[in-house]
């Protein structure tokens, strides 16, 4: 956040509002758009993230809104065509036209009346950025899903846009191709200083590219923020289980000492760091992976929560395991296989679960400091 | 059988002559096919394209008697035209009818609901999104548009075909607006009914043959581009 206040607003977004069908599928009170950063916008499919991109290119119909685009508004001193030549957009599917790897990276330039050697050296060193040098004179539609990719991005970027919007651009690509087609993209962000906007439902795509984050669900954005306000400090439960926080549990404020408040849960008093009245409601989260799991309760751990649970699944998600734990409320924990294999953890055993009063956030009922 | 082949070796002693009337009626019939194929193109893509990606109401309607059009039969057509441009009729100041220039227009009218038809197709063929990622790199509507037929050139050359094809065969309607008259208004088709009513077998065979060659030759040049086009 520190980082983007010192940078200009780029795109100032004010009351942007589409329907269709009769339906609200964007509504956005306000957004901004700092010149140089690359925001992601986070979100279940049909959460609105695309038609924003839309909105913002005016590929959408807009029942209300107001763009000012380095604080010129659009609509009176900036004609559509003309804001519109800022931006470049890239769809989730490839949409390469029915010609040569170069046309299809010479196209937008050629638009714009860019021809000869300016046009050869540009596409030239834009095939080079992305890899795709020797792919030159062959046909688009007879490459492989993950080179058509790199030509869809290369055909954006060689136009040197103020804006990109990159809507999904990595989905169905295989792990090694999307990393490294990942690491590219932001290399080449990074070192010409493109501001992107970046749509995704993968949370890990967001969280390896992104200055700031936007969550967003049913047209509205719930959250933006840094990866780590929004992985650390949800505001709220959609957006703490969209950020992989699985673990949300709500109860009573019994007590309150020195900052710790105890809270109240099915017979088991839980510790965390926060500020709420007594009596009231809170609900909070813990990241799984400030879960950690020993076979018996140790003094010589520093986390004020330890409880005894038994397991009930344990469910293996990529690279580690997801570990599901019934204390009297559900805690879910991230172990290695190592872990798993060190703890003998198994379906119906019992273990100790314990996380630091610190390691939770307060989504709902904290009071004001 | 000896029949057919007889016409076959007459349809090749005038070509190989280059027998002056035949000469003239296949270059009138490739004249008058052509410049009808040729409007029909124009107005067809025209209204083909605006059809297709344009929302409105009726829209549906509107393709389904397109379509229905694409089958038009030439002798409605003919008789239509002949209405219109009689001496008495709505257009009948326009001194047109037993002329070339009716042929084309009651050929264009034919062909037109066929390059529309398949340009509506080709065009709603085309993914939704190409649209918007061609606007999405800077393009202006026109700039759109003229893509888009640059991506469906495949479908629209088979366009040009099923046009070409329908109007250069077609009988009906030639023959009612333009009357065969020899020397002015006499093609490929109409010699042909001709011929073979006054019992000219040979000679109707003959231009029979010379009417597919020519349709053949056209064709397999469009295809040619078609299909070098798509490796």
């Amino acid at each position: 956040m520190t980082k983007n206040n010192i940078r200009p607003i780029l795109l100032d977004i004010r009351n942007l509002s589409s329907v269709r069908g009769g339906r609200t599928v964007l509504n956005i009170p306000e957004m901004r758009i700092y010149e140089g950063e690359i925001l992601s916008l986070i979100g279940p499919n049909g959460a609105g993230k695309t038609t924003l991109l839309m909105a913002l290119l005016r590929l959408v119909p807009l029942e209300s809104g107001v763009i000012v685009f380095k604080n010129t508004p659009l609509n009176e001193t900036l004609p559509h065509d003309t804001y519109r030549r800022h931006f470049v957009m890239v769809f989730q599917k490839s949409l390469l036209f029915n010609s040569s790897v170069f046309n299809n990276i010479a196209y937008g330039l050629r638009i714009r009346g860019i021809r000869g050697r300016e046009l050869l050296r540009r596409v030239d060193e834009q095939m080079a950025l992305f890899g795709i040098a020797h792919l030159r004179n062959r046909h688009a539609r007879k490459i492989s899903g993950g080179e058509a990719r790199r030509v869809s991005l290369a055909r954006a970027f060689v136009l040197n846009p103020t804006v990109v919007l990159l809507d999904e651009p990595f989905a169905g690509l295989d792990t090694p191709t999307r990393d490294a087609l990942i690491a590219d993209c932001e290399k080449i962000l990074r070192a010409s200083g493109t501001t992107a906007i970046f749509a995704t439902h993968d949370r890990n795509e967001a969280l390896m590219l992104s200055d700031r984050i936007s969550v967003m669900n049913e047209g509205r954005i719930l959250q933006t923020g840094a990866p780590e306000d929004i992985m650390h400090r949800p505001a709220n439960e959609f957006v703490a289980s969209f950020a992989g926080t699985d673990t949300i549990i709500s109860g009573p404020v019994i007590k309150k000492n020195r900052g710790t408040l105890f809270i109240e849960v099915n017979g088991s008093i839980l510790e965390i760091v926060g500020e709420a009245k007594i009596g009231s409601k809170v609900t909070f989260c813990v990241r799984p992976e400030n879960i950690l799991l020993s076979k018996k309760a140790s003094r010589a751990t520093s986390a004020r929560n330890a409880f005894a649970g038994s397991i009930q699944r344990i469910l293996p998600v990529g690279h580690f395991y997801k570990v599901f734990i019934d204390c009297g409320f559900q805690l879910i924990a991230h172990v290695t296989h190592q872990s798993v294999k060190n703890l003998g953890l198994a379906e119906g055993g019992k273990i100790v679960a314990s996380f630091k009063a610190t390691a939770a956030h307060i989504i709902r009922g904290a009071a004001e400091v | 059988m000896e029949l057919l082949f007889e016409g076959i070796r007459e349809a090749f002693r005038l070509l190989i002559h280059a027998d002056p009337e035949v000469v003239r009626i296949t270059l009138l019939s490739l004249k008058i096919s052509g410049c009808a194929t040729f409007i029909s193109l124009i107005i067809g893509i025209g209204a083909g394209m605006l059809i297709a990606l344009v929302e409105f109401p009726g829209k549906r309607l509107l393709i389904s008697i397109i379509n229905t059009g694409m089958g038009l039969p030439p002798v409605v057509v003919g008789l239509f035209v002949t209405i219109f441009i009689w001496r008495n009729g709505p257009l009948g100041f326009l001194g047109i009818l037993y002329t070339p220039t009716a042929m084309i227009a009651a050929q264009a009218i034919i062909a037109t609901p066929i390059v529309a038809g398949i340009t509506i197709a080709a065009i709603q063929h085309l993914p939704e999104e190409l649209r918007l990622q061609i606007l999405a790199l800077g393009a202006t509507r026109t700039q759109m548009v003229w893509m888009l037929m640059k991506e469906s050139r495949l479908p629209l050359l088979a366009a040009v075909m099923a046009g070409f094809g329908g109007v250069i065969s077609e009988i009906g309607a030639s023959i009612m607006v333009g009357g065969n008259i020899m020397g002015y208004t006499r093609v490929l088709t109409t010699a042909t009914v001709m011929e073979t009513s006054r019992g000219n077998f040979d000679v109707a065979i003959a231009l029979g043959v010379i009417l597919l060659l020519l349709s053949f030759s056209v064709n397999f040049i469009l295809t040619t581009i078609q299909q070098y086009d798509k490796k």
